[in-house]
């Protein structure tokens, strides 16, 4: 069964339809890019399968269960996890915690467990830095992990987003942009980091602009355009198709 | 691992002066200022509880409560009530001789008390933020200072602007802490006493603090603070844990205010102004926002300087002029609202802002160790 599942999903600001109709699917284990150009509407689309947006009409499945209305902290606790266009990391806490405040959903203590600091806080506390550690350095960050998240460069805050997006265990990982702003080694690097997030098992779901990355990365790509998807198939379909040509070129006057 | 037993013993060493210190604190004070300044550093503990208290709502949470000292009034009046002849007022059948319960059970019911009322100001503002939460905030606090105004008539609840006096003094299994006592051979004031009860509960409320700053729960309040929507992204029930903050901040202050209404023995509305909310909340800000030991340091400072003014003022104006020109309250909120100025230019995280401590910690410890 696929592991995400949009269908006929329409999200509408005032008089702007944002999203119209967009039904698509993601398999398990796959790579899956969404492109378009500006204000196509794929952050949009993103904040609906997160949960910060409601949809107006349609419905996903995530998962084999049905989602309409969910709380992001819902979704992400089901396995949606995401990193954000405009970085939104905890820039006054260290890259450590950040990482430890993704493993929210996966840890229990609570206000007695913590007052208490029983056994059972203190192991899982422990198990909490040592994956919040690993994490960091399987994304590659180098600085010390208390460096404050506002001091790294821009690239590590990018990394920093994806280890604390990582530390929620997500069965889906939704980036927004992760290339956006990168030089060409970054982007190389970026690129190999998630082809390894994808061979440890995990669904990857890609906005990008850079459409070499999507094409060199993905499995399959849709296209959206105003809102709506114009085009879906593998890459080289894709990048073919007189539908996508004419949305990223314009139409041709011939 | 001798260095790490090393580092555990100077820990130890330094928690037992600090401990020895604190216990001879009041006789020291006693001997060198006087009794008077002994009660004044009484009051500046329970500031210091209060304050503690605020920082988990606005230090951790970061969310701006103007309103605060509503619920110090709350646990103030709820031992007022629970512990003074005030009730046979209004309940002359019921309560003939008012309501005389233990501080004890008090403590808890007050604490839960305050709790509710935090949950209950939360609910609405769930999705305030900053100016407009804390416009709300300052709302609610008037509120709560208002109907202990106004709760005299028809039925005779909190006797109105007058307070509730003759309030119980807090006395621990028989022993009233309102007369000196003689306890293992030590000589012991009234104000001595309060002063160690006072102090046990202002380590409590520190010990609390300090393993919720370090736990999960403190880490996804900070995230609240940090970023909201990352925090809800992330997995966090920013509703629930919102509520959390201003449940235990609200306990912590209905805690401090039982004890002030004991150690007082008298309760009025006028000492829950709004002025006192923006004290508390200048406490925490110029000492440090979500540091534990800053917002101590802004305890103390801003409760001990009004005195501190109130002693020298006249006397140096006398020396020097003959009369009083300048009352020292007054002069007080102007060096209140300087030194607030110059907080905010040269040291915006506060006197003691806890960064500074954790970027020296960072630099020798290694990022994979575990503390």
């Amino acid at each position: 069964m696929n592991l995400l599942e949009l269908s006929r999903i329409g999200k509408r600001f005032g008089g702007l339809n944002a999203l119209t109709d967009v039904s698509l699917h993601i398999e398990r284990g796959e790579i899956y890019g969404l492109i378009g150009p500006n204000g196509a509407g794929k952050t949009t689309l993103f904040n609906v399968i997160t949960g910060l947006y409601q949809p107006d009409s349609g419905e996903f499945h995530f998962n084999g269960k049905s989602y309409r209305g969910a709380k992001p902290h819902v979704l992400a606790g089901d396995g949606i996890a995401r990193t954000f266009q405009n970085i939104r990391l905890f820039a006054n806490l260290t890259a450590l915690e950040n990482v430890m405040i993704g493993r929210h959903v996966r840890t229990r203590a609570g206000v007695m467990g913590s007052i208490m600091n029983s056994q059972a806080t203190r192991l899982e506390e422990k198990a909490c830095r040592d994956k919040a550690s690993e994490l960091l350095n399987m994304v590659g960050l180098k600085k010390p992990h208390q460096t404050l998240a506002k001091n790294l460069s821009y690239g590590e805050q990018r990394r920093l987003e994806i280890a604390r997006a990582l530390a929620t265990e997500p069965l889906l990982l939704a980036l927004d942009e992760p290339a956006a702003g990168m030089n060409a080694t970054e982007t190389e690097n970026l690129k190999a980091l998630i082809n390894a997030i994808r061979d440890s098992g995990i669904t990857v779901l890609l906005i990008e602009h850079d459409v070499k990355l999507i094409m060199g990365l993905c499995d399959r790509v849709a296209v959206l355009d105003y809102g709506r998807k114009i085009a879906e198939g593998v890459p080289d379909e894709v990048r073919n198709d007189p539908a996508v040509i004419s949305a990223y070129l314009g139409v041709d006057g011939e | 691992m001798q260095n790490a037993r090393e580092v555990v013993f100077r820990r130890l060493n330094k928690r037992i002066v600090l401990i020895a210190v604190l216990l001879l604190l009041p006789f020291a004070v006693d001997a060198l200022l006087g009794r008077g300044w002994l009660r004044i550093v009484d009051f500046a503990m329970l500031y210091i509880m209060l304050a503690l208290g605020l920082n988990i709502v606005v230090g951790y949470a970061g969310l701006l409560d103007l309103g605060y000292i509503a619920f110090f009034a709350v646990g103030a009046y709820c031992y007022a009530l629970s512990a003074s002849p005030h009730l046979a007022i209004a309940f002359p059948r019921l309560f003939p001789d008012g309501v005389h319960l233990s501080i004890f059970i008090v403590l808890p019911v007050s604490a839960l008390l305050a709790g509710g009322m935090g949950v209950l100001l939360g609910a609405p503002t769930l999705k305030l933020r900053g100016d407009y939460l804390a416009i709300v905030t300052l709302g609610f606090g008037e509120i709560i200072r208002i109907f202990m105004n106004n709760l005299n008539a028809p039925l005779n609840l909190t006797n109105g602007p007058q307070g509730i006096s003759r309030i119980d003094p807090i006395s621990i299994a028989g022993i009233s802490l309102n007369a000196t006592q003689r306890i293992f051979g030590f000589t012991l004031p009234s104000v001595h006493l309060y002063f160690y009860l006072f102090l046990f509960f202002a380590g409590l409320v520190v010990f609390v603090s300090q393993r919720l700053e370090r736990s999960r729960i403190g880490r996804a309040w900070m995230a609240i603070r940090e970023d909201e929507i990352a925090a809800s992204a992330m997995g966090i029930n920013t509703r629930n844990l919102k509520l959390l903050a201003f449940a235990m901040g609200a306990a912590f202050g209905g805690i401090s205010g039982t004890l002030f209404a004991g150690f007082q023995g008298f309760v009025s509305p006028e000492s829950f102004s709004l002025m006192e909310s923006v004290m508390v909340l200048c406490m925490v800000v110029l000492g440090g926002m979500g540091h534990i030991y800053g917002v101590i340091l802004g305890g103390l400072l801003l409760a001990l300087l009004p005195e501190l003014l109130r002693h020298s003022v006249v006397p140096v104006q006398q020396a020097l002029f003959g009369k009083t020109i300048i009352d020292p309250e007054s002069l007080r909120m102007l060096l209140f609202g300087f030194a607030l100025i110059l907080v905010m230019l040269y040291r915006p995280a506060g006197l003691w802002p806890s960064r500074v401590r954790r970027r020296e910690l960072s630099s020798d410890e290694r990022p994979n160790e575990s503390a």
